[in-house]
C-alpha cells in the first residue's frame, strides 16, 4: 500500500530535489549569487518562462500539446510594446481576442477530433505572422506599468521569486483545489467517464485553451517588462523550453496527471542550468547540449521511480 | 417450446414502472443491436438481465443511461415519456445511475474527487471533505471495512477496490435523487464476501423502494438477487418471468437457440496425424489446445476469457513444452488499432503479410503487388473498382474481407482469427465462411476465436474457455449451442 505512495511521493519530489541541487551547485561556483541582486538576476527570466509553462501544463491536462505557444507568447509580447502602451483599450482588445482564438482553437480540436499538434503547428505560424505584421522590426516600449511591476524591488525577498511563488498558488488552487479543476483534470484521465457523469467535454477544451490563452499573454507581458522592447521572434524558443519545463516539473503528456507546483519549478530549474552552465565556463556553443544531457537525467530518473511505481 | 415465449401478463406493479422502454431499436451499420426490446422495472424490484455474447444487454443499458439514442422506440420515467432528448443529464435528473462494466473512474484522480466529478453540486469551499466524507460513507454502508481512504489516487488501488469505490459513488446521493440503479457485470472483479456484501446492499435498496437492473454473467447471483429475469438474445428479450420460475438449466436453455442441431454432416476427423498446433493455453487448464493439418479449430466462451491470450501464445510460437509448426499469420478483430494501414491503399494493405513474395530484386514490384490483389479481389470479392483506392473508401465489411485476404494470401500455415467477423454484415460472412473450408480442405489450420454460434457449427473442434481455461473440448459430434453456453458459465454459480 505504501510502496507506490511513496514512489509518489519521490517523484513529485524529484522536481524541488533537482532545483535545490543546481541551486546548491551555482551558489559552490559563483557564491556571490548568493544574494538579493544575485537571485534577483538569475531568476529575473524565470518569470515569463514560468508563465510559459503553466499554459502548456494547462494544455498537457487535457491530452494536448500545444506547438505554438512561444509564437503566441512573441505576439503578445509585440501587442504589449505596442498597442498596449500607444492604445490601451485597443491592445486589451487583441489580448482578448488571442484568448478568444485560443478558445476557438480549442473548441475546433475537440469537435472535428484533430491532433492538436498539427493545429498548433499550423497557428504557430499564424501567431509568427500576426506579430511581424504588429512589429515588422525589433522596437517598442513596455508600458511603464509593466516595466514597474517587473522590475520593482520589494525588501527582503526578490519579486521574481514572490512572484514564481504566486503563479504557482493561483495555478495550484485552480487547478488541484478547486471543483472544477477535478472535473478538468478528470477529463485527461478518463474523457469518457467525465462526459458520462454529464459534463461537457467541449466545454472543458475550451476552458482549458482558454485558460492557456489567458496565462500566455501575461508571459508575453511579464518579457516584455523584463525586456523593455520585442521582437516577433523574442519567445519562439519557449515552445520548448515549456514542454520540457512542464514535464521536467512531474506532468506527463496523457493523461492528465499534472503539477502547477512542479511546472514552475520545472522553468526555474531550465532558467538556471543556463545560467548554471555560464558559470562552468563552458562554450556557448554546447550550452544548448549540456541543457539538454540536464533534462535526460532527470528524466531518466524520474523513469527509475515510475518504474519502481509500476513494480511495488 | 415455451420457453421462447415471453410472459406478456402485466408485472404486478401497482404504480407505473421506475423506468420502462417500449420498442426500443438501435443499429449500428449493418448490425442490428437491439431490435425493438420492451422492459419495465417495477418500483422496489431488482431485474435481472441475462444474455450471451452480444444479446445487446450493454446496448440496452447505454440506451437507459442516456448514452447512445435510440433509433426508435421510447423510454418512460414513472410513468412519464421522456424519450425526447433523452440524454445522460435528463437521466441523472431523474435519478437514472449507472455502473459501467469498464471503469468510469478518473486515474489520476483520488477517491473524493472522483466523488465530485458525479456531482456537480459539491462545491464552495469544503469540497474535498464533504465529497470524501460521502464516499466514505457509502461505502463503509455498502463494504463495511473496505479500507479504502478517500484520499487515495484511484491509480494506486487494486481493481476490486476501483469497482467497489464506482459501486458506492453510484449510490451516492446529493442533489438529485437515485431512484434505479444499473448495474453491469458489478461483480466480475470482486471476490465473494465483497460481492455478497453488494448483493446485500442491493437488496436494502430495493426493499426501501429503488429499482435495480442487475446485468450479469453469474448465473446463480442472478437468480439470487432478482425478483423478475429478463433474458435476451440477438437483440429481443426471449422470456421474462419471475425469477423463481427460472432455474440455471432454464435460463442456459432460453439463452441459446432451440434449434440448434441444423449441424452440417461432421466431416471425418482430421486428427489422425501429430498436431500442427500443440499449446498450453492459460494456466491451469487441463486440457491442451491442440490444431491439426486442415483443421478450424474454433476457441468459444464468453468474451475477454482468455481466448485472445491463447491465440497471441501460438502467434509467438508458444512457451516450453508448446508446439507451433509453420508461419502463422494474425486476423484482428479490432480493425481500426490491430489491422489495417488506414493512410494505404487496397493493394498495400493487402501485400504487407507477403512482401518476400512480391520482391523484384531489392524492391517491391508495383506489377507483382496489382496482380496479388487483382487475384484476391476476384477470390474474396472484395467490391471496389480499383485495388489502389484507399482501404477507407471500402465498407467495413470489405475492409475486414482485404485483412483476410491478406492473411491468405500470404505462405501462413496457421491463420489466428481474433474474433474478425465482429459487425460484418451475413453476406460477407456467408463467403467468407466459404472460403475459410477451401483453404482447410487445402491443407491449412485456422484457430478462430469467435463469440458467435454460427461460426462455431463451422468449426471442426472447439475449446470452451472460461476464466483463462479450457473447461470443454468439443469434437464436432458432441458440439451444440448448450454445451457451449453451459460450460462458459461457471457451474457453482
Amino acid at each position: 500500500m505504501t510502496g507506490p505512495a511513496f514512489a509518489r511521493l519521490l517523484r513529485g519530489a524529484l522536481p524541488a530535489l533537482s532545483l535545490a541541487l543546481l541551486l546548491g551547485a551555482i551558489f559552490y561556483l559563483q557564491p556571490r549569487t548568493m544574494s538579493y541582486f544575485g537571485l534577483n538576476l538569475l531568476l529575473n527570466l524565470a518569470v515569463p518562462i514560468a508563465l510559459a509553462t503553466v499554459a502548456q501544463m494547462l494544455i498537457l491536462t487535457v491530452n494536448d500539446l500545444d506547438l505554438s505557444i512561444g509564437s503566441y507568447v512573441s505576439l503578445t509580447a509585440c501587442i504589449a510594446a505596442t498597442w498596449l502602451r500607444d492604445t490601451p483599450l485597443l491592445g486589451l482588445l487583441a489580448l482578448g481576442g488571442g484568448v478568444l482564438a485560443y478558445g476557438a482553437l480549442g473548441a475546433l480540436i475537440h469537435l472535428r477530433n484533430l491532433p492538436s499538434i498539427v493545429v498548433t503547428l499550423g497557428m504557430s505560424f499564424v501567431w509568427l505572422g500576426l506579430a511581424i505584421l504588429v512589429l515588422p522590426t525589433p522596437g517598442g516600449k513596455a508600458p511603464d506599468i509593466v516595466r514597474a511591476l517587473m522590475t520593482w524591488k520589494p525588501p527582503y525577498v526578490p519579486f521574481p521569486i514572490i512572484a514564481c511563488v504566486v503563479i504557482a498558488a493561483l495555478a495550484h488552487v485552480a487547478l488541484m483545489r478547486s471543483p472544477y479543476g477535478a472535473v478538468l483534470r478528470g477529463a485527461g484521465g478518463n474523457p469518457r467517464a467525465v462526459a458520462r457523469a454529464g459534463w461537457s467535454l467541449l466545454r472543458v477544451k475550451v476552458t482549458m485553451y482558454m485558460a492557456a490563452g489567458f496565462v500566455g499573454a501575461l508571459a508575453g507581458i511579464a518579457l516584455v517588462g523584463l525586456t523593455t522592447s520585442a521582437d516577433a521572434n523574442i519567445a519562439l524558443r519557449y515552445t520548448l523550453l515549456s514542454i520540457a519545463g512542464a514535464i521536467l516539473g512531474g506532468s506527463e503528456f496523457v493523461g492528465g496527471r499534472v503539477s502547477p507546483i512542479g511546472a514552475v519549478i520545472g522553468a526555474i530549474t531550465l532558467t538556471l542550468a543556463a545560467s548554471f552552465l555560464s558559470f562552468l565556463r563552458l562554450n556557448p556553443d554546447f550550452q544548448i547540449g549540456a541543457q539538454g544531457a540536464i533534462l535526460i537525467l532527470v528524466l531518466a530518473l524520474r523513469a527509475l521511480i515510475g518504474r519502481a511505481e509500476k513494480d511495488r | 417450446m415455451s420457453l421462447q415465449e415471453v410472459d406478456s401478463g402485466p408485472a404486478p406493479a401497482l404504480a407505473p414502472a421506475a423506468v420502462s422502454l417500449a420498442g426500443v431499436e438501435k443499429r449500428f451499420g449493418a448490425v442490428t443491436a437491439l431490435a425493438g426490446v420492451s422492459l419495465a422495472v417495477p418500483k422496489g424490484a431488482c431485474v435481472g438481465l441475462v444474455g450471451h455474447n452480444g444479446a445487446g444487454k450493454s446496448t440496452l443499458m447505454n440506451v437507459l443511461a442516456g448514452t447512445l439514442a435510440p433509433d426508435t422506440g421510447s423510454v418512460a420515467i414513472t410513468g412519464r415519456d421522456v424519450t425526447a432528448g433523452y440524454a445522460i443529464a435528463t437521466a441523472r435528473e431523474n435519478g437514472v445511475r449507472c455502473i459501467f462494466q469498464e471503469g468510469s473512474l478518473c486515474p489520476n484522480l483520488t477517491v473524493a474527487e472522483n466523488a465530485r466529478i458525479e456531482h456537480p453540486s459539491l462545491t464552495g469551499f469544503s469540497w474535498r471533505t464533504d465529497a470524501g466524507r460521502l464516499i466514505r460513507q457509502k461505502l463503509d454502508e455498502i463494504f463495511p471495512g473496505h479500507g479504502i481512504r478517500p484520499g487515495a489516487m484511484v491509480a494506486d488501488l487494486s481493481i476490486a477496490r476501483r469497482q467497489m469505490v464506482e459501486i458506492a459513488r453510484a449510490f451516492t446521493v446529493t442533489a438529485s435523487p437515485v431512484d434505479v440503479v444499473i448495474l453491469d457485470e458489478p461483480t466480475s472483479s470482486l471476490d465473494q464476501t465483497i460481492a455478497e456484501q453488494l448483493l446485500a446492499h442491493i437488496r436494502r435498496f430495493v426493499e426501501a423502494g429503488g429499482s435495480a437492473i442487475f446485468i450479469s454473467h453469474l448465473l446463480g447471483e442472478v437468480l439470487e438477487i432478482s425478483d423478475r429475469v429478463v433474458v435476451m438474445r440477438d437483440g429481443k428479450v426471449v422470456a421474462e418471468r419471475p425469477a423463481r420460475d427460472f432455474d440455471r438449466d432454464g435460463l442456459v436453455a432460453a439463452m441459446g437457440s432451440v434449434a440448434a442441431a441444423a449441424s452440417a454432416a461432421p466431416a471425418a476427423s482430421r486428427r489422425t496425424a501429430a498436431p500442427r498446433v500443440d499449446i498450453d493455453a492459460g494456466r491451469g487448464s487441463t486440457v491442451r489446445l491442440t490444431a491439426h493439418t486442415g483443421e478450424i479449430v474454433g476457441l468459444a466462451g464468453l468474451a475477454g476469457h482468455g481466448q485472445t491470450d491463447a491465440l497471441l501464445t501460438v502467434f509467438d510460437g508458444g512457451g516450453a513444452g508448446d508446439r507451433v509448426e509453420g508461419a502463422v499469420a494474425f486476423i484482428a478483430g479490432d480493425r481500426q488499432t490491430d489491422g489495417a494501414f488506414p493512410l494505404w491503399s487496397i493493394a498495400e494493405n493487402l501485400g504487407i503479410s507477403s512482401l518476400g513474395a512480391l520482391r523484384r530484386g531489392r524492391l517491391i514490384s508495383t506489377a507483382a503487388e496489382d496482380a496479388l490483389a487483382a487475384r484476391w479481389r476476384e477470390r474474396i470479392g472484395i467490391r471496389t473498382p480499383d485495388v489502389w483506392n484507399p482501404l477507407l473508401s471500402l465498407s467495413g465489411g470489405n475492409q475486414q474481407k482485404v485483412l483476410f485476404a491478406r492473411a491468405l494470401a500470404s505462405d501462413a500455415d496457421i491463420i489466428l482469427m481474433d474474433d474478425p467477423m465482429r459487425g460484418v454484415d451475413v453476406g460477407t460472412k456467408q463467403e467468407v465462411y466459404k472460403i475459410l473450408r477451401e483453404e482447410a480442405d487445402k491443407g491449412r489450420t485456422f484457430l478462430w476465436y469467435t463469440t458467435e454460434m454460427d461460426e462455431l457449427l463451422i468449426c471442426d473442434h472447439v475449446y470452451v474457455f472460461r476464466d483463462r481455461m479450457i473447461v470443454a473440448d468439443l469434437a464436432r459430434a458432441d458440439l451444440t449451442e448448450e454445451a457451449v453456453i453451459q460450460a462458459s458459465f461457471r457451474h457453482d454459480a
